[in-house]
């Protein structure tokens, strides 16, 4: 149930194609919620939360873009040293690996907010709630 | 020009047949076309259900005049026939098998007997004899070793010449300069890019040409400019001479350059060239442009009967200045089909199609760009990202990468950069695509 759909796009390591690819969503009145960039010498992955992922995914095929969606969890990390240790070390504990974790631009109260890709994302929704890691829905996502 | 080697030479290996009156040699052509064809009749099963069908018979082959009545052959054929089709000799008889690339991703192979690979030996010696070299010589090899004949193939003729041969095989730039320096090096075979490369090298290191011993080389397996030849001549302080080959005709040697620069002439004792139009297939005289043909009257391990070579060129049939009267084919002129010459290696677009459409999820969008920097070719193969690659970890989408050039290098033979693209970047023509953009000057 706490799956967030997460959109990531290709995008050729050249001036100005994550200007392009960001005007595209802000002109169709999406909200980047959280965004992170994974570059190569010739290509980039960009990958983002936006506050309405189906529609984000539809202008961004129709603009031509290459896209898909990937299951992340969203989690409140305590905002105080070694917050985001503790998990990660609960984590690899239960032998989950992290395939890559970014943050939100905005945080909510006390906690920040991180975006976990993990190799096994139902063990990982198990781990969290059993260790009271506070983690967000689709719907609050969006509503942020 | 024609500084070092003029000196000291002016050889001839095979006088007798190098510079035969053409009368005797047609007669001599006529005498073994009339034995191989009905060698392939008899032999080959392709071949005679060719000829029935033109409702030809060995004995009504008589001279080589009679050679435009014969059915063609092609890489298509050495393809369909893989790997034995072809032999006219029994597998017993075979001692080597050499190869090259194929329009798809399975190689091309030539089976010789010990008499083939003597021919081919013959034909290496005079075209080394031509550049000056003979027993007193250091003959450096820096072709390829393997199934690729530039390497056996001038080592064969080096070694028949009595010449001191080293066998470097291709690559190791500064394992091929310290031999160059210290071993006395007077010849060197390579592919004239890679001579190019040598000389810049050497520039770079400050090793001044006219300290070494080299006095020339014999630069093939790639299209050339005279423009090239200049610049190699200037750079290593040699006389640069252009040799062409095939593995489906021998190899190395087919044509060489003799003193006077000024076309190869052709081992026409063993091949028989015919330069025909392309479209109509009908043949051209002499001095015409058109497809290369190759008819070879003394192999018998897999003799091929008027193989077109896709190549385009010129023959002419004047008396040389250096004596030779055989045949000179000009520099090729380019290509009848999409074939490119990459570091020396052949290479079908067809090939990297394959390759492309074989990895899962890539989409057969993909455009070549061919380049020389630094004298050395480049392949770059763009392939656009599609939905069913796409993934959001980098390192699936670089795994995927490293595994196309990873399928290009083993079924191609050469290494490519990839290079993923977005979606519909790449222009999309109606009819036939374009899926080259060579940018070398040739």
């Amino acid at each position: 149930m706490y799956r967030v759909k997460q959109l990531s796009a290709f995008l050729e390591n050249r001036k100005g194609s994550l200007a392009a690819v960001t005007q595209l969503l802000g002109a169709n009145g999406l909200n980047l919620l959280a965004l992170s960039i994974a570059e190569t010498d010739n290509f980039g992955v960009c990958r983002f939360i936006l506050s309405d992922y189906e529609a984000g995914m539809k202008q961004l095929r129709s603009a031509g873009y290459t896209v898909r969606t990937t299951d992340v969890l969203v989690t409140c990390v305590p905002d105080r040293p070694s917050g985001l240790g503790d998990i990660l070390r609960l984590m690899e504990k239960e032998d989950i690996s992290v395939e890559y974790l970014y943050s939100f631009v905005r945080n909510s109260g006390f906690n920040a907010l991180i975006i976990f890709r993990v190799s096994d994302i139902d063990k990982a929704q198990r781990v969290f709630k059993e260790n009271r890691i506070e983690m967000l829905t689709q719907a609050q996502v969006e509503a942020l | 020009m024609l500084r070092k080697v003029r000196l000291n030479m002016h050889k001839i290996w095979n006088p007798d047949i190098e510079c035969i009156d053409r009368e005797a040699l047609k007669k001599l052509q006529s005498e073994r076309l009339r034995k191989v064809v009905k060698l392939e009749y008899d032999n080959v099963p392709l071949y005679r259900e060719r000829m029935d069908k033109k409702g030809i018979k060995p004995e009504d082959i008589r001279t080589i005049d009679d050679l435009k009545y014969l059915p063609f052959t092609d890489k298509t054929d050495l393809r369909d026939q893989f790997p034995f089709g072809l032999l006219a000799a029994d597998k017993k008889d075979i001692v080597r098998i050499q190869g090259s690339s194929g329009t798809t991703g399975k190689p091309i192979v030539s089976g010789y007997t010990q008499n083939d690979i003597d021919v081919w030996t013959e034909m290496m010696s005079r075209t080394l004899t031509a550049a000056g070299a003979d027993q007193n010589s250091v003959i450096q090899i820096a072709y390829g070793y393997g199934l690729f004949t530039g390497g056996l193939g001038a080592h064969q003729g080096a070694s028949k010449i009595g010449a001191m041969t080293i066998p470097m095989s291709s690559g190791n730039t500064q394992r091929q300069i310290m031999m160059l320096t210290e071993l006395g090096v007077t010849h060197i075979c390579c592919t004239p890019s890679y001579a190019l490369y040598l000389g810049e090298t050497l520039n770079e290191m400050n090793i001044d040409p006219s300290r070494l011993s080299l006095k020339a080389g014999c630069f093939g397996a790639e299209p050339w400019t005279e423009e090239m030849r200049g610049q190699i001549e200037a750079l290593l302080g040699i006389d640069a001479f252009d040799i062409y080959g095939l593995t489906e005709i021998a190899g190395p040697g087919v044509s060489f350059e003799c003193l006077a620069k000024h076309g190869m002439h052709v081992n026409e004792d063993h091949v028989i060239p015919e330069i025909i139009d392309p479209a109509t297939e009908m043949p051209l005289p002499y001095g015409e442009k058109g497809e290369l043909v190759f008819t070879t009257i003394s192999k018998t391990g897999m003799p091929m009967l008027r193989y077109r070579t896709h190549d385009i060129c010129r023959l002419h049939d004047e008396k040389c200045e250096c004596g030779r009267t055989l045949v000179r084919m000009e520099r090729l002129m380019g290509r009848t089909d999409d074939m490119l010459v990459i570091r020396g290696v052949n290479v079908f677009p067809s090939q990297i199609e394959g390759v492309l459409v074989g990895v899962q999820g890539v989409a057969p969008h993909y455009m070549l760009i061919v380049d020389r920097v630094k004298s050395t070719d480049s392949l770059e193969v763009q392939v656009e990202v599609t939905d069913e690659m796409f993934n959001d970890s980098i390192g699936k989408l670089e795994k995927i990468k490293h595994e196309i050039i990873e399928k290009i290098k083993s079924v191609v033979g050469v290494k490519a950069a990839v290079t993923l693209v977005g979606p519909h970047t790449i222009p999309r023509s109606e009819g036939k695509a374009k899926r080259v953009i060579d940018k070398r000057k040739m």
